[in-house]
């Protein structure tokens, strides 16, 4: 038999603020999840299974909150799987999500992702000493501007690339009314006058540290038939690749692990041109110099031309390529669910739903992240048409 | 479905690891093992998906570097989940349910010496009205033991022969770590750890690791002549509250179990830390007499956390590939006094599936 086609039939997002001390960790999910249902035209009752992800513990302080969570989730009595994959958890658990209705297992699937930061502090969760483990003391911003550094060395991107990406995923957010960040006025000269924090990263150039949760329903094709929704956002492909921290051949810049998986994706989903064939994408930038060296990794271009691109104004709103419509994670960043936003964003575009950010015709669209130190990657294309292959 | 079978199977556990928090040394022999086990090797591994958690390790992505034991490039197609390793099988089993992959390797892993257990676990309470108070594990079991003992449901007899049975049981088992011919008076004789419980009625706090191999049709027939196949895998969950749920009762577990579909079973490798929690667990699943259960031990002789459901997974398959039973039954529970649940079944013979 094989594989039983699957889509999104409802999203539900937080607004996504530096605090949501008005609520608990049960009450901000159940934001989400609530529209999410509601988006979809379902109750719990219908919801089969649920699966939950989300970045280190850590960072709430509650070990596996899901079990404290299950009740209010809707999931007593029903299966319910915990994803933790580091950066790349929100898309790696839309991912199980998908794989329990695509493997004939489940109807209706409710998945969520979240992170609650002002619970704690992460760089704190994330710089705890451990025995015979070289620290790094760096913070994320510090591990990877020797990344970009080379990036730019390598392609010889001129040095505003950055602030382009920047001020660009910053104009978009004011178009999202869910977006953490609202800096009205960003623009290139603005961005690089900011404060340089880990050269060549400046401050405007950083993600923000976020409370929020996203969430969304996937269902059979004949559960997607049952229900209201004409809509949908059906998954042509799914992928995920992990490489090891400390092998000495890695390339951080253009990481293995990203190419392999998206050359998967691609294949798996009927692509052979991605650029274009793909209308929008919704890629994990957490430092703007990211957009360029995704658009490589993943192949939209050769390797050196990504930069080229951005600074083209392709990947702006009505670009060629428009990435991260939703003002991106430079612009929201709930660690745990910032992977699942860029799914959901992407099924957002093919149904149509993005609202002001939306891309007129947007047909197929690529959701990606990734984490740790750019080793974790999970990504997935969905598409208007159901898919053939 | 896709007749899914467990094909290769190891594990190290010890009362404490002298080495680093994740366990991650004893991993690699782990994975050798597997590799010799099925005559395989990484590139042969189409999936893979581990089990632990970071508050155990006491540090954020634990799991991280537990990558490196996979070996290095080419990048593996691999997944994690902060639950004990039996959900990353399941996870495993789906993904190969999908038709994408066809071959699984899943690994658990946790170091629970490294701090105070009973008050780690404390920390999956509801944090904001349970927490606080710091009920740690065994004061929880106590009331689960106390609250079966007083509605009359078992008395520390029964406790003590689950007891005594696993520490005779477990005499021959080279990776448990309590262990050795126990009588019930042996056990009763012993003083009281937090009434009603003795010391034995808890599982012993273990470090360890493990690892398990799972295949599709063909695939598992090339890799072991008398493949265990999963004929059944469902798990559920409950609501965390004590007051929310009978604790004397398991219902996720006779839910999952009548899904599963338990008739037949001839063994059972319950994973039941505290004694009482057997008693539970085999009334949930309605298991007869005669039904051989916990062979190896169990959980009450060597708990690794994180591995010790999917022990039990890779202690029942291994029954089958010995021709010791012919339909086994694992079990694995996590969360606060069997809050969460999953029941698989394996076959020497494929069954309707």
């Amino acid at each position: 038999m094989g594989k039983v086609p699957a889509a999104v039939i409802g999203v539900g997002q937080t607004h996504y603020r530096a605090k949501r001390e008005d609520v608990s960790i049960a009450g901000l999910l159940r934001e989400a999840v609530d529209r999410a249902l509601e988006d979809a035209g379902v109750t719990f009752d219908d919801i089969d299974a649920v699966v939950v992800g989300k970045a280190p513990d850590l960072f709430e302080g509650v070990m596996m909150p899901e079990l404290y969570l299950a009740d209010a989730l809707g999931a007593a009595g029903k299966p319910l799987l915990r994803v933790h994959t580091a950066g790349s958890v929100g898309g790696s658990t839309a991912i199980v999500a998908a794989s329990l209705v695509q493997a004939g297992v489940h109807e209706r699937v409710l998945t969520v992702a979240f992170e609650k930061q002002s619970e704690s502090n992460a760089m704190w969760a994330l710089s705890i000493p451990v025995p015979f483990i070289m620290p790094v003391h760096a913070g994320a911003g510090g591990y990877f501007a020797p990344h970009v550094r080379s990036y730019i060395r390598r392609s010889g991107a001129p040095t505003h690339i950055g602030a382009m990406v920047a001020a660009k995923d910053r104009q978009n957010a004011l178009k999202n009314p869910y977006a953490h960040l609202r800096n009205e006025g960003t623009t290139v000269e603005s961005v690089l006058a900011s404060q340089m924090l880990w050269d060549p990263i400046r401050y405007d150039e950083t993600c923000p540290s976020s409370d929020g949760a996203c969430a969304m329903v996937i269902a059979s094709e004949s559960a997607v038939a049952a229900s209201g929704v004409t809509n949908p956002a059906w998954i042509h492909g799914t992928q995920m690749r992990s490489e090891p921290t400390t092998a000495s051949e890695r390339d951080q810049v253009n990481p293995q692990a990203g190419r392999a998986a998206s050359a998967a994706l691609w294949k798996q989903a009927g692509i052979t041109n991605p650029i274009d064939e793909i209308d929008c994408a919704e890629i994990y930038v957490p430092f703007s110099w990211f957009e360029p060296m995704w658009l490589e990794n993943l192949g939209f271009t050769p390797e050196g031309d990504g930069w080229k691109l951005t600074e083209a104004g392709d990947t702006a709103l009505g670009g060629r390529l428009p990435v991260n419509m939703s003002g991106g994670v430079l612009s929201s960043n709930p660690i745990g669910a910032s992977g699942m936003i860029r799914f959901a964003e992407a099924s957002l575009q093919v149904m149509g739903e993005a609202g002001e950010h939306q891309v007129d015709g947007a047909r197929k669209a690529l959701g990606h992240a990734y984490g740790g130190g750019s080793q974790f990657f999970a990504m997935w294309v969905v598409g208007a048409d159901k898919p053939t292959n | 479905m896709r007749d899914v079978a467990v094909v290769g199977f190891s594990q190290r556990q010890m009362k404490e690891l002298d080495g680093s928090p994740t366990c991650l040394e004893i991993l690699v022999p782990i994975i050798a093992d597997l590799y010799e086990q099925t005559g395989w090797t990484k590139s042969d591994i189409d999936f893979w998906c581990s089990g632990s958690s970071d508050y155990l390790a006491g540090r954020s992505f634990s799991f991280v570097s537990a990558v490196d034991a996979i070996g290095t490039l080419p990048p593996v197609m691999e997944s994690h989940v902060e639950m004990d390793a039996a959900w990353a099988l399941y996870e495993a089993w789906i993904k190969i349910q999908t038709g994408e992959v066809d071959t699984a390797l899943v690994y658990g892993f946790g170091k629970s010496s490294a701090g105070i257990l009973r008050r780690i676990l404390a920390l999956q309470l509801d944090p904001y009205t349970t927490q606080p108070l710091w009920p740690d594990t065994i004061s929880l079991a106590g009331i689960q033991a106390r609250e079966g003992i007083e509605k009359g449901l078992w008395d520390e007899k029964a406790m003590a022969e689950v007891v005594a049975r696993s520490m005779s049981d477990a005499a021959s088992n080279e990776w448990a770590i309590r262990k050795g011919t126990t009588s019930i008076d042996d056990v009763l004789g012993q003083p009281l750890y937090a009434d009603p419980l003795r010391r034995w009625d808890c599982a012993p706090v273990s470090d360890g690791a493990a690892g398990i191999v799972i295949a599709a049709g063909d695939k598992a027939r090339q890799a072991r002549q008398r493949p265990a196949w999963i004929t059944g895998i469902e798990h559920r969950i409950e609501p965390i509250a004590l007051n929310a749920r009978d604790l004397t009762v398991s219902s996720g577990t006779a839910s999952a179990g009548a899904a599963a579909g338990v008739d037949g079973v001839d063994l059972a490798e319950l994973h039941a830390p505290f004694s009482h929690q057997e008693l539970i667990l085999r009334e949930a699943l309605g298991l007869p007499g005669d039904v051989t259960v916990n062979p190896s031990g169990g959980a009450l002789t060597a708990n690794p956390m994180f591995t010790a459901g999917l022990n039990r997974i890779g202690e029942a398959a291994s029954r089958i590939w010995a021709g010791e039973s012919d339909k086994a039954l694992a079990h694995a529970t996590s969360g606060p006094v069997l809050q969460q649940n999953l029941v698989c079944t394996l076959e020497a013979t494929k069954g309707d599936r």
